[in-house]
C-alpha cells in the first residue's frame, strides 16, 4: 500500500486485519528484528518540506521525504540537521533512498551526537498514525515545549511499532563555517580512548572523537578564528604525541561522513555488531573480547562509548557482555543465531509491551521488530 | 480552580496508614499532624494550597519502594515533590494524599569526569550538582533561575530549562539515566553512563511527565567542562519589532549565543528602579552572551554588533570587565523580584516561534488594554520562551480571575501562532484546563495511554497535567 495522505494511511490502517511492515526508503531494511508481515505500507509518497523557517532554526517535513531532498533544501540556508545522520547502504548493502521518516524510526545519529545530540533531541514535533487509525499530534514547531507528555522522544527510535509518521519537526543548526580534524596517530585502544576522554573533557567544544585503524580523531567545528585557537589547544594538549591536522574542510567532511558510516567495516565480511555502553568501557571490553581469542575489527565513536565491531558469525556477541551496562545491536549478519535488538530487563520490557499493547492494540505495526 | 473530591475511604484509614508507613519509615519521616502538613500546602503557585493528608520523607529508593507500594496496596493517592518550587502547581496536594517529598535524598553518588558524568539522588539541588564538581572545572548545564533551590527530581519532573539551554539544551537533552520507583513498588533502572537507550526511550517520556509516572530516586546526568569565560552584551531598541528582527538575523547569521534575553520597557524601568543597573531608556532590551576564549568571544562579538547595528539600536553597551558583566545581566536577573516589588504578578510560559514575536508582543500589549491589566515581558528570545508578567492586587476581589482570563488568552495566543502552552514550567494544575486548546481528544488520549501503563491504577499526581473531565473515568475506576 502506498497512500498518498495521511487520510489514506489512516484508511489502510483501518482497513488492514494482518501484520503489516512499514517501508520508508528500504536503506535501513535490515534494521532489527525480522518482521514476519505479507503486506506493507510504503510513506514514499508522503513527501515535502511543510515549513523551513531559517530565522527560527525550524524545519517541518513529511515523513517520507527523501534525506537527501532534505538536506538540499538546509544547504540552501547554510542549516543542517545536527544530529548527522548515518548512511547504512554500504554497511548493510541496502540501495534507495533514506526518507527522514525512517531516519527518525531509527534514532539515528552520526558522529556530532556527542555534542548536538541524538536524532530524539533535535526532534520537536511528530505527527503519526497509531495502530487503531488514530491521528495523533505531539510537541509543535517551537525547540521549549514542555506541554503534556514527550510523546515526540518515544516515537524517535520506535521503529514503526507504535505508529507509523507523517510528519516530523526538526531544531536546526546553523553550518559551521570552518571545521578541523586533529589526529593522533599511532595510538593503541586505551590510549586513544583516553585521547578521546581529554579532548571532551576540555573547554574546546569538540563535535567529533573516534578512534579509527589505530588514529584517534577529534573533530571542531565554528566560526575560522575559533576553529584555529582550539584546533592550537588541543594539538598543545596532545603535544606529547604524533599530532597532525586536517585543515581542508572538504576532506574533514570526508573523515566524518566515513567515520559515521563505518566505512572500513563495510567491506568486510562477517558480523557487524553496534555497541552502546560507558566511553572508557569500550576498550576494556574488546580487550576481554580479544583475551578470549575472539577475531575483530572495531571502529570507536563517541569518545569510545559506540563500538561497530566485526566478527565471525559463529559468535553471539551478548554473551561476552556481563558485567558492561549498555547493550549490543546485531547490525549485520547471524550472530549464532541471536536476535538482531537488545532483549531488555523484565521491568522494561513489561513497559513497552504494554505501550505496544495501548498504540497498537492488534499488533500489527513492524511486528517483533524490536523484541 | 476544580479538584477531585478526597476520597473517604481513604481519609477515613488515616491512622492505619500512618500505622503501616511507620513500619518501614523512622519516626520523624512521616508527617501527620496537620499543623506540620501545612507546609506541604502549596508550592510556588502560592495561589492554590490544600494541605495533603500525609506528608513522608524517605531516605533511599528502597524507602521510596516501601512507601509507595504500601500506598499502592491501600489506594492512596501520591504527589511526589521536590523543593515545591514549581510555578505550575505541579507539587500540589490533594487532602487525601501523601505528600512523597525526596529532599532527604540528596548525596552524590558517583562523579566521572573521564566519562563526563555524576549520578546523584533525586533531592539534591540543580545549583549543588554543578557545586559538586565545579572545583574541578566542570557543570551541568541547564540552569532554571530557581537552581538555588530546586530539585533535580523536579527537574526532571518539569523537563526543566535555563538561560543557557539555547546552546546546550534542557533537562532532557541532558539526562542520561534514572532509577524510578513505580507505584507498586518496583524499581526500575532506565538508561545509564551509556548513551541512547536500547529500546524505547522510555527516559524521554519520563522526563517532562509531572510526577504522574513514577518517582525518580535517582539520576545520571552529563557534565560538562566549563567554557572559558562568558561575556554578555547589551543592545537597546526603540521599537519591539526591531529587537524582534535582531534576534531573527542573529541566529540565521549561524552565530549560536548561549543566551539570548529580551526585556520590553515595563521589565526595563522596574528592574532600573530597583536595581540601579545603568539600563539605557528603551522600548526593548536585548542581552546576548557568548562563550569562549578571548578570541572566540572577540569574533562572536564582532558579528553580533555588526548585525545589531544595522538595525540602529539606540544604545549598544560592550563589557570591558567582570564587573560592566555583571552590571549587565544584574537588571534581567532583577526583573522578577523587581515587579515584585511593585505589584502582585503571575508569570507566564508560552512558546512561541521567533519570527511571530513582533506580532505576539503587539498582541499582548492590547489583551492587557482589553483587561485592563498591566502586563510586563521579560523572556527567553532565542528559542521563543516568553514570560509575559501580567500585574495585578491579590487584595482587590476578581483581579486573580481576571488575570487568569488574561493569561488563558495570552496562552492560546501562543499555541495559535504555532506555539505552546508552557515550555519549561510545565501544565501542573494551572495550565490544565487549556489542555484541550493545544491537543484534540486522540492527541489527549495517546498521552493518557502512557500514564495507563505506568500506573494504571492513576494514583500518582492524578489530578494534573489533564483536564479532569479527560480523566475522570480512569481516576474513578480505581
Ligand atoms: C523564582 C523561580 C524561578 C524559576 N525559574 C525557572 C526557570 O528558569 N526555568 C524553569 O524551567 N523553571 C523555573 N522555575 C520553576 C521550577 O523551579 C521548576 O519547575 C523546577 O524544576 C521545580 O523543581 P522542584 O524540585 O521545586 O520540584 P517541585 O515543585 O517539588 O515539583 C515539580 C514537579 O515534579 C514532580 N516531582 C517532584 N519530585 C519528583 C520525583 N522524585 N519523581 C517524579 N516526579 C517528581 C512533582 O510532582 C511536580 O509535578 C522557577 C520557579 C521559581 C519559583
Amino acid at each position: 500500500m502506498i497512500p498518498t495522505s495521511e487520510l489514506e494511511l489512516v484508511e489502510a490502517i483501518k482497513s488492514t486485519s494482518e501484520p503489516v511492515r512499514i517501508v520508508g526508503g528500504g536503506t535501513r531494511q535490515g534494521l532489527g528484528n525480522t518482521v514476519k508481515a505479507r503486506e506493507s505500507i510504503s510513506t514514499s509518497a508522503l513527501t515535502g518540506i511543510t515549513l523551513l523557517e531559517p530565522a527560527a532554526l525550524t524545519l517541518v517535513v513529511r515523513a517520507g521525504t527523501p534525506l537527501a531532498d532534505v538536506q538540499k533544501a538546509l544547504d540552501l540556508e547554510n542549516q543542517q540537521l545536527p544530529f548527522e545522520p548515518m548512511d547504512h547502504r554500504a554497511l548493510l548493502g541496502s540501495a534507495g533512498a533514506s526518507t527522514i521518516g525512517g531516519v527518525v524510526a531509527c534514532n539515528i545519529s552520526g558522529p556530532r551526537r556527542i555534542s548536538a545530540g541524538a536524532c530524539r533531541d533535535s526532534l520537536i514535533g511528530v505527527r503519526f498514525v497509531d495502530g487503531s487509525g488514530n491521528v495523533v499530534k505531539n510537541g509543535g514547531r517551537v525547540m521549549k515545549n514542555v506541554t503534556g507528555y514527550d510523546l515526540v522522544k518515544l516515537m524517535a527510535g520506535s521503529y514503526g511499532t507504535l505508529g507509523v509518521m507523517t510528519e516530523l519537526s526538526f531544531k536546526l543548526q546553523p553550518k559551521p563555517a570552518e571545521v578541523a580534524t586533529i589526529k593522533i596517530h599511532d595510538v593503541d585502544d586505551v590510549t586513544g580512548v583516553a585521547a578521546l576522554s581529554r579532548a571532551l573533557g576540555s573547554p574546546n567544544d569538540v563535535t567529533g572523537t573516534a578512534l579509527v585503524d589505530g588514529t584517534a580523531l577529534i573533530r571542531v567545528e565554528g566560526l575560522p578564528k575559533s576553529v584555529k585557537y582550539r584546533t592550537k589547544a588541543l594539538k598543545d594538549i596532545f603535544a606529547s604525541q604524533n599530532v597532525s591536522v586536517e585543515n581542508d574542510p572538504v576532506k574533514s567532511n570526508g573523515i566524518w561522513a566515513a567515520v559515521g558510516d563505518v566505512s572500513e567495516l563495510a567491506g568486510c565480511r562477517g558480523d557487524i555488531w553496534r555497541i552502546s555502553v560507558k566511553p572508557t568501557d569500550g576498550p576494556v571490553l574488546v580487550a576481554k573480547l580479544r583475551a578470549a581469542g575472539i577475531d575483530l575489527k572495531v571502529h570507536y565513536d563517541w569518545g569510545g562509548g559506540l563500538i561497530y565491531l566485526r566478527v565471525n558469525d559463529d559468535l553471539n556477541l551478548r554473551d561476552h557482555l556481563a558485567g558492561f551496562a549498555g547493550h549490543a545491536t546485531l547490525i549485520r549478519g547471524t550472530g549464532a543465531g541471536a536476535i538482531a535488538m537488545p532483549p531488555q530487563n523484565a521491568l522494561v520490557a513489561k513497559l513497552e509491551t504494554g505501550l505496544r499493547a495501548k498504540f497498537d492494540p492488534r499488533g500489527i505495526l513492524n511486528t517483533g521488530i524490536m523484541g | 480552580m476544580q479538584m477531585p473530591i478526597p476520597n473517604a475511604a481513604v481519609l477515613d484509614k488515616k491512622q492505619h496508614i500512618v500505622h503501616r508507613l511507620l513500619t518501614v519509615l523512622p519516626k520523624e519521616a512521616v508527617i501527620s499532624d496537620p499543623s506540620q502538613t501545612r507546609a506541604y500546602e502549596c508550592d510556588a503557585l502560592t495561589a492554590y494550597r490544600c494541605s495533603p493528608m500525609l506528608a513522608v520523607l524517605p531516605s533511599d529508593t528502597e524507602q521510596v519502594s516501601d512507601v509507595l507500594r504500601i500506598c499502592f496496596e491501600e489506594g492512596v493517592p501520591v504527589v511526589p515533590r521536590g523543593s515545591g518550587t514549581s510555578l505550575a502547581g505541579g507539587a500540589l496536594p490533594t487532602a487525601d494524599c501523601v505528600i512523597l517529598g525526596v529532599a532527604k535524598l540528596n548525596d552524590v553518588l558517583e562523579t566521572d569526569y573521564d566519562n563526563r558524568l555524576i549520578r546523584v539522588q533525586s533531592g539534591r539541588t540543580n545549583l549543588s550538582v554543578s557545586g559538586a564538581v565545579e572545583e574541578d572545572g566542570f557543570f551541568y548545564a541547564p540552569d532554571p533561575s530557581s537552581q538555588l533551590a530546586c530539585a533535580i527530581a523536579g527537574n526532571i519532573g518539569m523537563n526543566s530549562g535555563g538561560a543557557h539551554c539555547l546552546k546546550y539544551g534542557v533537562t532532557t537533552n541532558n539526562l542520561l539515566g534514572v532509577t524510578m520507583v513505580m507505584m507498586n513498588g518496583d524499581v526500575v533502572e532506565i538508561g545509564g553512563s551509556h548513551l541512547d537507550a536500547g529500546g524505547l526511550d522510555l527516559l524521554g517520556v519520563i522526563c517532562g511527565s509531572e510526577g504522574q509516572l513514577g518517582v525518580v530516586t535517582e539520576a545520571t546526568l552529563r557534565i560538562l567542562h566549563k567554557p572559558v569565560a562568558a561575556r554578555p552584551v547589551l543592545i537597546a531598541f526603540d521599537e519591539n519589532e526591531v529587537a524582534g528582527a535582531c534576534v531573527a538575523d542573529i541566529i540565521k547569521a549561524g552565530v549560536l549565543p548561549v543566551a539570548i534575553e529580551f526585556m520590553d520597557r515595563l521589565c526595563i524601568e522596574t528592574s532600573e528602579n530597583f536595581a540601579k543597573a545603568g539600563y539605557p531608556d528603551a522600548e526593548a532590551l536585548l542581552i546576548v552572551e557568548v562563550e569562549g576564549s578571548e578570541i572566540e568571544i572577540e569574533e562572536q562579538l564582532e558579528k553580533i554588533i555588526a548585525i545589531a547595528e544595522r538595525h540602529n539600536p539606540v544604545e549598544l553597551r560592550q563589557s570591558n570587565s567582570e564587573e560592566e558583566s555583571a552590571k549587565i545581566w544584574l537588571g534581567r536577573k532583577s526583573a522578577f523580584g523587581a515587579i515584585g516589588q511593585i505589584s502582585d504578578y503571575m508569570c507566564l510560559d508560552g512558546t512561541i516561534p521567533v519570527s511571530e514575536l513582533p506580532f505576539v508582543l503587539r498582541r499582548i500589549g492590547e489583551i492587557g488594554e482589553k483587561f485592563g491589566l498591566r502586563v510586563g515581558n521579560v523572556f527567553h528570545a532565542g528559542d521563543g520562551n516568553m514570560h509575559p508578567l501580567i500585574l495585578f492586587d491579590a487584595n482587590k476581589p476578581g483581579d486573580l480571575e481576571r488575570c487568569e482570563e488574561m493569561g488563558a488568552e495570552i496562552l492560546r495566543l501562543c499555541v495559535e501562532v504555532g506555539g505552546c502552552l508552557t515550555g519549561e514550567h510545565g501544565v501542573g494544575v494551572e495550565k490544565r484546563d487549556l489542555m484541550f486548546d493545544q491537543y484534540n481528544a486522540e492527541d489527549i488520549e495517546a498521552q493518557l495511554h502512557v500514564k495507563d501503563v505506568f500506573d494504571p491504577k492513576w494514583l500518582l499526581n492524578a489530578a494534573k497535567v489533564f483536564p479532569l473531565t479527560a480523566t475522570e473515568t480512569r481516576r474513578n475506576a480505581s
